[in-house]
């Protein structure tokens, strides 16, 4: 039986890492066609290879729109004028530390929106109390906010972990209050009938079957965490991070529009990473049973 | 494990003590009378069956029992002691139409469940497991998960579970409701096995006629609006029952007996003995 099904079980890896390299290969193909047709002129210079496009599109120019190749060709480069440290380096420390404030945002908001879940789970007042300022609290522009929890915390590490939690912890409350309330309503009569304490029922059945639910919520939150602690950085003052070299490199831009785009393509690698790691945890904490929600 | 030791003359404390037992729900739509005037003594060691159409309040009146609802009025004693109290001492174990197991826990951990909650030590524990699975003849599944089971395998995890806290009531309801027919009356012989291994106390909720004769020692059966025991029918078949049993004329009259009374005739016991007539209802859909 489980020979049965671990065997197909590669496929959908194999498939999965087709269907990437494709959409990769594809999203290179659209930009560097639409840069043939409507970008600058450009020669190859090994080869003495001269092109230039039938069209001329503001948007396609090559501070508009770097080439691939440029962009990866910076990634090499000094990060800026005489620094002995490439582009790359620069980023990876950048990244690793913008990572860094994201997963402690992240924890963080984890951890309230799970205790904030089950505190309203058992409390009927408490939700009709809580629940519409958990959900308007949603509704206000992080980038409103930022400044006014920069003020109200100073700049530094600690408000842009502030940023981060505030966007985290709200999937994490609504799935997690979704989760806890799933488990059959037999069986928590089942558990009443073993004469189980509310904390029982919780913490065996409730909790566990909210698992799936978490995880959810847990892959919006990473990449949301990400996207915070970025637009945190700005207000937040802190000296490092991606947010810090995109409001940088954005200065610079028309000296190194490569710059920038290196530095994006790098902050979505992050968010993706970071999906990618709580995926894996996923895989390992729900390889049985009932599977994920979605 | 006791051996089956069941007096025939009903000792003074009965299993399950049912006095003036009334229910009514309060909805928007106003009041409506679930359960009126049930009393019902159950000795201990026996099978007690509540048969009826749906929503004659059969569930209603085994979750009383079980303490998970309480009555509106009336007396409810289990082992002379009230129900809640019972609950709390761990007396019930509970078989549902759907087995209710956690699909995060694997066959073992699944039984292991209320001996946890009773804090039993380990060794003791994983005896007691295996024991349980061995009596329901799955010891050789406790490493699987509910999904990688049969519907009527997944039932027989919940009824280890609910044996596994030697409970001296067990409360099943419609636990074969969901299976296939030939699935339902092999699992009938091993609850008999079981209840016979054990000696313990059950009610059984279902709306199955042979079901409830093949394997109890009475039903009690109900009639809806408002949910009443009309009848109480001793099925005085021998014991042990196997499937000699379900041909045998006995069965046939008993059967013939709750199935008239359930449309509110009384049982004429010399017209219908060993017709033919009655034999083909009797082996004809149930339901």
């Amino acid at each position: 039986m489980t020979l049965e099904r671990d065997a197909p079980r590669l496929r959908p890896g194999v498939r999965r890492f087709l269907g990437l390299s494709l959409f990769l290969v594809g999203f290179a193909l659209i930009w560097e066609g639409a840069k043939w047709l409507g970008g600058d002129p450009w020669r190859l210079t090994g080869i003495g290879y001269y092109h230039q496009p039938p069209f001329r599109v503001l948007q396609l120019t090559d501070r508009q729109l770097p080439h691939l190749w440029d962009i990866a060709s910076a990634f090499g480069q000094p990060f800026q004028r005489n620094a002995d440290y490439n582009l790359a380096n620069y980023l990876i420390d950048q990244a690793l530390y913008t990572l860094g404030e994201a997963f402690i945002g992240f924890a963080v908001g984890a951890l309230i929106g799970l205790v904030l879940a089950s505190v309203l789970v058992h409390s009927g007042l408490l939700e009709r109390a809580f629940v519409p300022y958990v959900v308007a609290s949603q509704t206000v522009p992080i980038v409103a906010l930022a400044p006014l929890i920069v003020v109200g915390f100073g700049r530094g590490l600690t408000s842009v972990v502030i940023i981060a939690t505030y966007l985290t912890f709200f999937p994490v409350t609504i799935a997690v209050m979704r989760g806890l309330r799933s488990p059959d309503p037999r069986a928590v009569e089942l558990m009443r009938s073993y004469a189980a304490s509310k904390w029982d029922v919780y913490r065996k059945v409730r909790l566990p079957a909210s698992v799936p639910y978490l995880f959810t919520a847990l892959k919006i939150a990473a990449a949301a965490s990400v996207v915070g602690t970025i637009i945190g950085e700005g207000p937040g003052g802190v000296p490092q991070g991606l947010g810090r070299a995109i409001l940088n490199f954005n200065q610079q831009y028309i000296t190194g529009p490569e710059k920038l785009w290196a530095t994006i393509l790098v902050a979505s690698a992050v968010g993706v990473g970071f999906f990618l790691l709580v995926r894996l945890a996923e895989v390992l904490v729900v390889r049985r049973g009932g599977g994920s929600v979605a | 494990m006791t051996t089956p030791d069941r007096p025939t003359t009903r000792p003074a404390q009965p299993a399950v003590h049912l006095v003036d037992v009334n229910m009514r729900f309060h909805t928007r739509a106003g009041d409506t009378t679930a359960l009126t005037d049930i009393n019902l003594s159950i000795a201990p060691g026996e099978f007690v069956s509540l048969i009826g159409p749906s929503g004659c309040g059969k569930s209603t009146l085994l979750r009383i029992v079980g303490d998970l609802i309480k009555p509106t009025s009336g007396l409810v004693e289990v082992n002379g002691k009230s129900a809640h109290q019972a609950r709390v001492c761990r007396e019930y174990g509970m078989v549902f139409q759907a087995p209710v197991l956690f699909d995060w826990r694997n066959v073992e951990a699944n039984v292991r469940l209320p001996l946890e909650l009773m804090g039993m030590e380990r060794r003791r524990r994983e005896a007691r497991v295996k024991e349980m699975l061995e009596l329901v003849e799955l010891g050789s599944f406790m490493r699987h998960y509910p999904h990688q089971l049969s519907g009527g395998m997944q039932q027989r995890v919940a009824i280890a579970r609910a044996l596994a806290l030697e409970p001296t009531l067990l409360l099943m309801d419609e636990p074969f409701g969901a299976l296939d027919e030939m699935t339902r009356e092999r699992l009938n012989a091993e609850v008999l096995r079981i209840w016979q291994q054990t000696g313990t106390t059950v009610i059984f909720v279902t709306h199955s006629i042979p079901e409830a004769v093949f394997l109890s020692t009475r039903v009690a059966v109900m009639t809806p609006r408002p949910g009443r025991i009309t009848n109480v029918i001793e099925t005085d078949l021998p014991q042990p029952r196997n499937e000699a049993t379900r041909e045998s004329e006995r069965y046939f009259e008993k059967v013939t007996e709750v199935r008239e009374s359930l449309r509110g005739r009384r049982a004429d016991k010399t017209a219908t003995k060993g017709s033919s007539e009655d034999r083909l209802r009797a082996e004809g859909p149930v339901g």
